[in-house]
Parts: structure tokens; C-alpha cells; sequence
């Protein structure tokens, strides 16, 4: 995977919705934020070093002003992730639900430690923080989508399922 | 049934739609804001009490007051980053009533004689982005977004901003540096926003749910809206309720509902449970012990009374099947991995007070934690740039003082566990 990111390029209406954000806001730095989410969306789900380089060329913005948004948040991912990235919300009315434990019941049916990628680049299991939707405790956001209440019994057979859709 | 001055028609299916919207009444108090001039909008919206929704609870038609006069541009930023844990208030709003909010703000945006807003939507909240977006389009092409507003001579472009996970943004200074295209740290106030703020130009930041119900104030008047809810808490707010409840979701219900109360309409508990704490504002909240949520009113005052807050309105209900030192784990490890960093007593404080909790939790703490908790808190209060310090102090503080006894007993059973083997060090 990492073999091809020093020729990691976005596709035309990857560089047209560059070139939209850059005067959408009334500074072009408002732009990185979005445009770095359009890289991570073009290149497999994570921000490389080299698709920074790339992104401060054609944004003609300093990399240290990318690296700073790109290490600050955590929507954006560091590394690689699988094609399914699963992420578990752990806070307190997930937690009180069992959001850990399916955490960790994920993790062990997928056999791939919190956060790696498993074989064949399948799945990235990651706890993470209160995404909003606790009336759906416990509830995962995988990829863009908000699925919940989950259960111990069928998430991983839902989540074989949508793997399949992949 | 409780008068629901947003939510009446939340139900209907295509009411997220301008068609729908406008089938039940909608841009009507727009069209009717126009007729009256700014200032008159300002302090309909002051006169009416309504305070913040987002969690501070300030008087919303006061922090317009703050703008310097006739400053140019001005812009309006609506802060749709719902990240207190325990909230999902303004995901509701976005996905159920789009062109509820985009109103709010017009009239607002009319009101303080603004011409240009951003929603910062919670990068996670794709659908609520989606919903948005569409609305947006559809009130641009009917002529609510744009120039010559409903015939008159006000123009407003409105544009949404997607953050990208981090809870701090939900901080106003935060959100503006994160507009900005910078990391989301806070900054020193003041100067406030409504001074300098979004590239260091009058900004007023404000919350969905508070956009959302300066429409019922036109609609209805001030009085209409001051005859619901209590003196200095008018209005009806939506409380996000989950946890141990049979029915987790939203309730829209008028400023004093009693707590218990407000539990039942969430279904009330599990069979064979006991309430045994509530936290009644969002995990920033001093939590609440069951004995306190008897007397406790979901308003302002009385929530402040009680030593806690209605915060964002978040109310997560602990059963007896909770442990409160796991409970605070959760919270003190998220406050620790929310931090941005810049403040001394935040960054480190949340540290500490995350590593003593989770000590205590795997059966490596000492009576003598309980007091340093407390301690370290109390440097962690008042001293640093945004209120995330002091987030994290309050409900440390609250559970060891108020579940001192459970917390102790965990120390003192997980150590003869530890002496017998039966835990490993």
C-alpha cells in the first residue's frame, strides 16, 4: 500500500473540489480542512506524508499548516485503515450498554488489535468518543454511517455483511 | 400532552423538505421579521429570556448586544459540533427540521444585521451534513438565501463548515480557529467573538437548538414564549436522555420539568433496577445522587441550586448495575484525550487525574487518591483559556465527594483481592 503513495494524485474532480474550496471561504486555509478529507476519501481512507506533499503543491499552502489540522483531529487517519473502519463508541452510555465489550468482541471474532488493519485489508477496529447518538447505545460509526443499537450476538455478521457490499 | 414549540411537527415525513416546512407555516416568521426593523428583532429575542442551548446557558439577545455598532462584516457562526458526551440534541434538529434552523437564522442574521453564516457541523454527523446541504440548496433557489430576501433589501449567504473530530471545537474560540483552517485551540477572552472573532471580525456564536427557537419567539411573541418554563429559564428545551432508560431519545419539554419526571417520559428504568445517579447536563455536569434527582427541576436555577448544571441538556441516567469509579474512568480518559494541549493545568490535570481514576479502577489505588483527585481538581478550576479544565474538575470532584463510600469500598475490596492473588498486581 505505502509503495504507491509517492505517486498518490486526486482524480479531476478530486483537483476540481480543490480548486472550489480554495475560494469558498474567505481565506484559502479554511480550505485544508476539506481538503484533506477529500484525500482521505481518494486515497484508501488515510492521509500519507507524501499526499501532504502533494496537497501543499497543488493548495500552494506550507506543509507545516496541513500537518497541523492533519494531527490535530482525529477524523483524519495517520495510517492505513481496512476497507471497513469500524469505530466503536466507548463513552459513557455506549459504555454502560456494552460498547467496550463489543469493542473487544470485534476485535477478537476479526482476530486485529484496536486501531491495525486486518488481513486482507478488511477491517480497522477503533474505540472512539461520543459520536452524538446515544439514544442508539451501543452504536458504531463504520465508515460514514451511524449503525445502532448493535448486539453482541449479530454484529459481527452484520458487519460480514456490509463487508461484502465493499 | 407538554406545548412543543420546535418539535411539533418533527413526525411528519417530509418535513425536513422546504415543501413540507412550508406546509406547516414555514419562513412565514421570516417574511414577518422583515416587517420589523433589526433592533426590534434584538430585543424581542433579549425581552424573551431565552438563554443558550448549547451549554452556557447566556442570555442569547445579551450576546448580540455585545456586536460594536455598525461594524462590518459581522458574520454569524451556528455551532451544530454536539460533542458533550450524553448529546444528540441538534443531530435531531438538523436531520427533522433543516429549514427550522436555517429560519433561526435568518431572522437572527436579519436581527443582528449579519450577511454572511457558517454552520460547523461535527465532521462525524454525515447525514445531518447531507440533510443541510440539500436544505441549503432548496432555500437558495426560493429566494430565503441570497440577495433581496422575500422581496426585501437583505442579503445572506449562508455556507457549512465540516469539522473533523475534536471536541474542543464545540468551544466557541475553538470552532473559530478551526473555521479558520487552524487546529481548534481556544482563545483568550477577551476580546469575545461578538467583538473579534471569526479573522478577528464581530462574530456571534451560537447554538442550533438557540437558533432554532428564536422562530417560535417571532411566531408566538414574547410573552407566549416567556409563559412556558420558569421565570428565568422561559421557553421549552429538548433533553437528550439515555443511559439506563427503557426509551433513550430526545423530549422537548418546558425549562423546569421535573428530573424523575423526565426519566418516565424516557420509559423510566429497567425492570428490577434502581436509579442510582443521574448526571443532568452533559458529562461536564456535577452528577447528581438519586436522593437529589427527587428534588431536582430541568431548568437553570434549580440544576445550579443542586450544585450541578443543565449544560447542553444531556441527561445520562446511571442505574445500580453502574460502577462509579468505571463511570468516571470513561469520563476522566475522555477529557484527558480531549485536551488540546495548550493550558499547563489542563493538559496536565486531565493526565493525572486519568491515570489515578483508572489506578483505582484496575485495583492499584490508595485511599489517600481520593483526596488528591479533589486536589488536583481544584488546580485544574480557573485557571486556563476555556472551560475544558474545569469540565473535567467538576465531575471528578462530584463523584468522589458524593460516592465517596463506593469508592472506597472498590480500593479497599480490590486490594484484599490483590493481597489474596486473586487480582494481579
Amino acid at each position: 500500500m505505502s509503495k504507491s503513495q509517492k505517486d498518490f494524485k486526486l482524480s479531476e474532480e478530486g483537483l476540481a473540489f480543490v480548486k472550489k474550496e480554495l475560494t469558498r471561504y474567505e481565506t484559502k486555509r479554511s480550505a485544508i480542512l476539506p481538503c484533506v478529507y477529500r484525500v482521505q476519501k481518494e486515497n484508501g481512507g488515510w492521509v500519507s506524508p507524501e499526499a501532504v506533499s502533494y496537497l501543499s503543491k497543488i493548495m500552494d499552502i506550507p506543509t507545516a499548516y496541513i500537518n497541523e489540522v492533519l494531527s490535530f483531529y482525529t477524523m483524519y487517519n495517520k495510517s492505513p485503515v481496512g476497507k471497513l473502519h469500524i469505530q466503536v463508541c466507548c463513552n459513557l452510555s455506549c459504555a454502560m450498554n456494552g460498547g467496550r465489550e463489543l469493542a473487544e468482541h470485534l476485535c477478537e471474532s476479526f482476530n486485529v488489535k484496536e486501531g491495525e488493519v486486518s488481513a486482507n485489508d478488511e477491517v480497522t477496529i477503533s474505540r472512539v468518543e461520543c459520536l452524538g447518538a446515544c439514544d442508539i447505545a451501543p452504536m458504531a460509526q463504520v465508515n460514514d454511517k451511524y449503525i445502532g443499537p448493535l448486539k453482541k450476538e449479530t454484529v459481527v455478521e452484520e458487519m460480514k455483511t456490509l463487508l461484502e457490499e465493499k | 400532552m407538554e406545548k412543543k414549540l420546535l418539535s411539533e411537527h418533527y413526525h411528519k415525513k417530509e418535513y425536513h423538505t422546504l415543501a413540507g416546512y412550508k406546509s406547516f407555516g414555514g419562513y412565514k416568521d421570516l417574511e414577518s421579521a422583515f416587517s420589523k426593523r433589526p433592533e426590534e428583532i434584538v430585543q424581542m429575542v433579549k425581552d424573551s429570556g431565552l438563554r443558550g442551548r448549547g451549554g452556557a446557558g447566556f442570555p442569547t439577545g445579551v450576546k448580540w448586544g455585545f456586536l460594536p455598532d455598525n461594524s462590518e462584516p459581522r458574520y454569524l457562526l451556528c455551532n451544530a459540533d454536539e460533542g458533550e458526551p450524553g448529546t444528540f440534541k441538534d443531530r435531531l434538529i438538523m436531520e427533522k427540521a433543516p429549514h427550522q434552523l436555517i429560519e433561526g437564522m435568518l431572522i437572527s442574521a436579519w436581527g443582528i444585521q449579519s450577511h454572511k453564516s457558517y454552520i460547523y457541523i461535527r465532521g462525524e454527523y454525515q447525514n445531518c451534513i447531507h440533510v443541510m446541504e440539500e436544505a441549503i440548496k432548496e432555500a437558495y433557489s426560493a429566494g430565503y438565501l441570497g440577495k433581496n430576501i422575500c422581496g426585501s433589501d437583505f442579503q445572506h449567504d449562508m455556507d457549512i463548515y465540516i469539522g473533523a473530530g475534536a471536541y474542543i471545537c464545540g468551544e466557541e474560540t475553538g470552532m473559530i480557529s478551526s473555521l479558520e483552517g487552524k487546529k481548534g485551540q481556544p482563545k483568550l477572552k477577551p476580546p469575545f467573538p461578538a467583538v473579534k472573532g471569526y479573522l478577528e471580525k464581530p462574530t456571534i456564536v451560537n447554538n442550533v437548538e438557540t437558533l432554532a427557537a428564536v422562530v417560535p419567539i417571532i411566531r408566538d411573541g414574547v410573552e407566549a414564549f416567556r409563559s412556558i418554563g420558569t421565570e428565568k429559564s422561559p421557553g421549552t428545551k429538548f433533553f437528550s436522555v439515555s443511559g439506563c432508560v427503557k426509551k433513550p431519545g430526545n423530549y422537548e419539554v418546558p425549562l423546569g420539568y421535573p428530573l424523575m419526571d423526565l426519566i418516565e417520559l424516557a420509559g423510566g428504568l429497567r425492570e428490577g433496577r434502581k436509579l442510582k445517579a443521574v448526571i443532568p447536563g452533559g458529562t461536564s455536569a456535577p452528577v447528581l445522587t438519586a436522593e437529589e434527582c427527587e428534588k431536582a427541576d430541568m431548568d437553570f436555577e434549580s440544576l445550579s441550586d443542586l450544585g450541578s448544571m443543565l449544560g447542553s441538556g444531556a441527561v445520562i441516567v446511571m442505574d445500580d448495575s453502574c460502577s462509579m469509579v468505571d463511570m468516571l474512568s470513561v469520563i476522566e480518559n475522555f477529557y484527558h484525550h480531549e485536551s488540546c494541549g495548550q493550558c499547563t493545568p489542563c493538559r496536565e490535570g486531565t493526565g493525572w487525574l486519568s491515570k489515578v481514576i483508572n489506578n483505582i479502577l484496575k485495583g492499584q489505588g490508595r485511599i489517600q487518591d481520593l483526596n488528591l483527585i479533589q486536589g488536583i481538581s481544584e488546580n485544574m478550576m480557573g485557571r486556563t483559556i476555556c472551560a475544558l479544565s474545569d469540565a473535567a474538575a467538576l465531575p471528578a470532584i462530584s463523584f468522589v465527594t458524593k460516592f465517596r463510600e463506593e469508592f472506597e469500598t472498590h480500593i479497599r475490596e480490590t486490594l484484599a483481592q490483590r493481597k489474596s492473588g486473586a487480582l494481579s498486581a
